[in-house]
């Protein structure tokens, strides 16, 4: 029985060295490590951009709705469609009300935002979509007094403000409680469950396979696409461009890239696929429905060369 | 063999022939399998054996064999508008032990890859602290360190899941998580050099990509046991996991651990940013939801066998493995049903048991050859047990997307086929 004892305590001593290996902390110093600079409120300025639902953070500014509108159509639609219906996947930002409780509820500012400062905090900070931070705070204002028009919110001689930004109240602000999984589920799902017998046979009653939704796997493709890699690689290189440009050129890019895409796979998207764009005549790209505009220039006999072109 | 385009096709071949030996087993007695003649790849020489390899540094970076080359993260394009804003899995079937290898930790980002010159990064303490702060890189390799194994899993994992069985396999149902050593200072060290205010019980941390990523999280999570990490598993950061720092929230959803760590602003009131209103609340059926559940549930998955990697040698030994994971602790014990959930055996654990951190189990049994639904049930050290879908349902209906840690279930066929069902 003592033998026993004793290589349950050892057992125990085990354990917790390998606690004490993991949890041995970094030590705190009284007054600190002296390590770092102050910041100073030039830099903390440039920074501290967020915004809190209290109005906390909120720059002095203002934009009504049909300016937001115009701003509206210039740095979102692409993505978000004219009246936050979206395009493709893109988030939809309006409408969905009273759809929460449904089989497919749609979550807009709208229909299920808590609070408007979310909107702004968010606008301000990351949109337009690859070009982040690069509205004016009364842009921001403007697109979201047209944000609230579309969801019915406001009114459409409504103009948004610094001063009037905390009347605005969404529609879902109580549609939200603390996590209490702690209360509700954790009583619930701490019981010794059962380990024999803990039900009748079982049946499946839904398939994957029949879904077929699953992204093909397929070992013999990737083997495929390295041969075709290895084969570009081993070409004699041509006189080509200078890759310093290239490479600059690549860095741009990615601005255009939300909306164009290029290379291998590349498919129309908001805009048209750029593959073999040099020298072919504008706006002739199957399947992408241009603008009149760009149409019309190409009938007119536009080609995209190097020349700075007058529709873009 | 490199450029045997049948590689897995002979490789299969191959391993059908253990299936003689299984058969065997099946009726009883233990007989090995014999041969029908000599296997050339012992008894021809071969050109590995014969001619000379490549040299040190024909890999200064070392990569996996060639032969691996399909263990990659991979994407489901139909989920997200733009991969740029997207996600990509870890394929946990091709996985073994704990760690997983840093080229393999799932991706997640909101505004594409960062990509930060080091010498260049620096890291802002702002807010309600007694002196604001600017770090370099330099300044925080100067602090203590820490190393902590860690899972991080996305509050999104297995979200395709909750209306019924959609993908067939675990690095899509399940491989938004991943498990790796971190290398940081404790967040706390970095608050108390910038003083913390009395009235201060929030911190927001930034980051510096293009969707300058914002969570709010309490100060006494950040306090406890929070890093801002700079290694994992040995070497700075992935680009795509933060680099040059990213912030590890041990046990939280992933989402809160912000990559490109540039600023953490500390205040009295969280901010209801994006990420924790519009996003990572979670809908309950009668139309309201929670919010700020920060903890990710105890959790497990069957790695194999499952969609992607099916039984492949027939009838006899087999070995069932998976991983578990808990936001609460540690896992003492994982169970398996070979029945769809009517009767279960106690997994063996193997490996470190590591709080917030995943854990390996392994079942071995012979296999008939009969059809099997597999399940695993994690239990962790608080004491809670892994529910079934129909268990978790029951409370928060199909719409919440975000925490399901639910029972899944590989359905395994006569040849060994795996397939992601539900059953009732």
């Amino acid at each position: 029985m003592k033998k026993i004892l004793l290589s349950a305590s050892a057992l125990v001593m085990g354990f917790s060295l390998v606690a004490l290996a993991q949890e041995n902390p970094a030590p705190s110093r009284d007054g600190g490590y002296g390590l770092g600079r102050t910041a100073l409120p030039e830099e903390i300025a440039a920074w501290d951009i967020d915004i809190r639902p209290d109005g906390a953070g909120l720059p002095v500014g203002e934009g009504d709705v049909w300016t937001g509108e115009e701003a509206y159509v210039d740095y979102c639609s692409a993505c978000h469609g004219d009246f936050g219906e979206a395009v493709g996947r893109w988030p939809v930002l309006s409408g969905g009300f009273g759809s929460l409780d449904g089989e497919d509820p749609v979550k807009t500012m709208g229909s299920y935002w808590p609070y408007l400062s979310t909107a702004w905090d968010y606008i301000h900070r990351a949109m337009p979509y690859g070009a982040a931070q690069s509205l004016e705070d009364d842009e921001v204002y403007a697109i979201l007094a047209y944000l609230l028009y579309l969801n019915e919110v406001v009114e459409d001689d409504f103009v948004l403000s610094n001063e009037n930004f905390a009347e605005i109240a969404l529609r879902n602000e109580d549609g939200f409680f603390l996590d209490n999984r702690a209360e509700v589920e954790l009583p619930l799902f701490s019981q010794e469950p059962c380990m024999t017998d803990c039900s009748d046979p079982v049946e499946i009653t839904m398939r994957a396979a029949v879904l077929d939704v699953t992204p093909e796997t397929e070992g013999e493709e990737v083997a495929a696409e390295e041969a075709a890699v290895v084969e570009e690689e081993a070409m004699p290189e041509a006189a080509g461009p200078d890759p310093e440009l290239v490479a600059a050129g690549e860095a741009v890019y990615r601005r255009c890239s939300t909306c164009h895409q290029i290379g291998e796979g590349a498919v129309n998207r908001t805009g048209p696929l750029l593959n073999g764009i040099y020298m072919a005549t504008a706006g002739t790209r199957e399947g992408f429905r241009y603008s009149p505009a760009m149409s019309g220039a190409g009938e007119d006999g536009l080609i995209w060369d190097v020349k700075p072109s007058p529709l873009i | 063999m490199a450029d045997d385009p049948n590689f897995s096709s002979s490789r299969r071949k191959f391993l059908g022939g253990a299936a003689v030996a299984g058969g065997a087993l099946a009726s009883g007695k233990l007989v090995h399998a014999q041969a029908a003649g000599p296997d050339p790849l012992i008894t021809e020489l071969q050109p590995w054996q014969q001619y000379l390899g490549p040299g040190v540094d024909a890999a200064p970076y070392g990569m996996p064999s060639p032969f691996e080359a399909h263990v990659v993260r991979r994407n489901v394009p139909w989920l997200t508008a733009d991969a740029v804003s997207s996600v990509n899995f870890t394929p946990l079937h091709e996985l073994e032990g704990i760690i997983t290898p840093n080229g393999l930790c799932f991706e997640r980002h909101h505004g594409g890859v960062a990509e930060i010159d080091p010498g260049m990064h620096r890291l802002m303490i702002n807010g309600l602290v007694d002196n604001p702060l600017v770090f370099t890189m330099e300044d925080l390799l100067r602090f203590p360190r820490e190393n902590r194994t860690y899972f991080l899993e996305c509050a999104a994992n297995t979200g395709m899941e909750w209306r019924g069985a959609q993908l067939n396999g675990c690095q899509f149902t399940h491989g938004m998580i991943h498990n790796v050593v971190y290398t940081g200072v404790p967040l706390r060290l970095l608050l108390e050099e910038a003083g913390l205010r009395t009235n201060a019980a929030w911190v927001l941390p930034e980051g510096a990509d293009a969707a300058a990523m914002t969570r709010s999280v309490p100060l006494e999570k950040a306090m406890d046991d929070c890093l801002v990490a700079f290694a994992m598993n040995g070497e700075r950061l992935r680009p795509e996991q933060g680099y040059p720092i990213r912030l590890v929230v041990p046990g939280w959803e992933g989402n809160m651990w912000v990559k490109w760590l540039r600023r953490i602003e500390v205040g009295d009131e969280p901010w209801h940013h994006r990420e924790e209103t519009s996003k990572y609340t979670d809908l309950l059926e009668d139309g309201q939801a929670r919010r700020f559940t920060w903890e990710m549930d105890a959790k497990s998955v069957i790695t194999n066998p499952s969609p992607q990697a099916p039984i492949t040698h027939g009838p006899g030994p087999t070995v069932i493995t998976g991983v578990a994971w808990s936001g609460r602790g540690t896992i003492p014990r994982v169970d398996v049903s070979l029945d769809g959930g009517a009767n279960w055996v106690q997994a063996r654990m193997s490996g470190p048991s590591l709080d917030k951190s995943m854990h390996r189990f392994y079942y071995e049994f012979d296999w008939d050859g009969r059809p099997l639904l597999l399940q695993s049930r994690a239990h962790d050290s608080t004491g809670y047990v892994q529910p079934t879908k129909d268990q978790l349902r029951e409370i928060r209906g199909e719409n919440s997307i975000y925490h399901n840690n639910s029972i899944q279930t590989w359905a395994i066929d006569e040849t060994g086929q795996a397939e992601n069902v539900e059953v009732g």
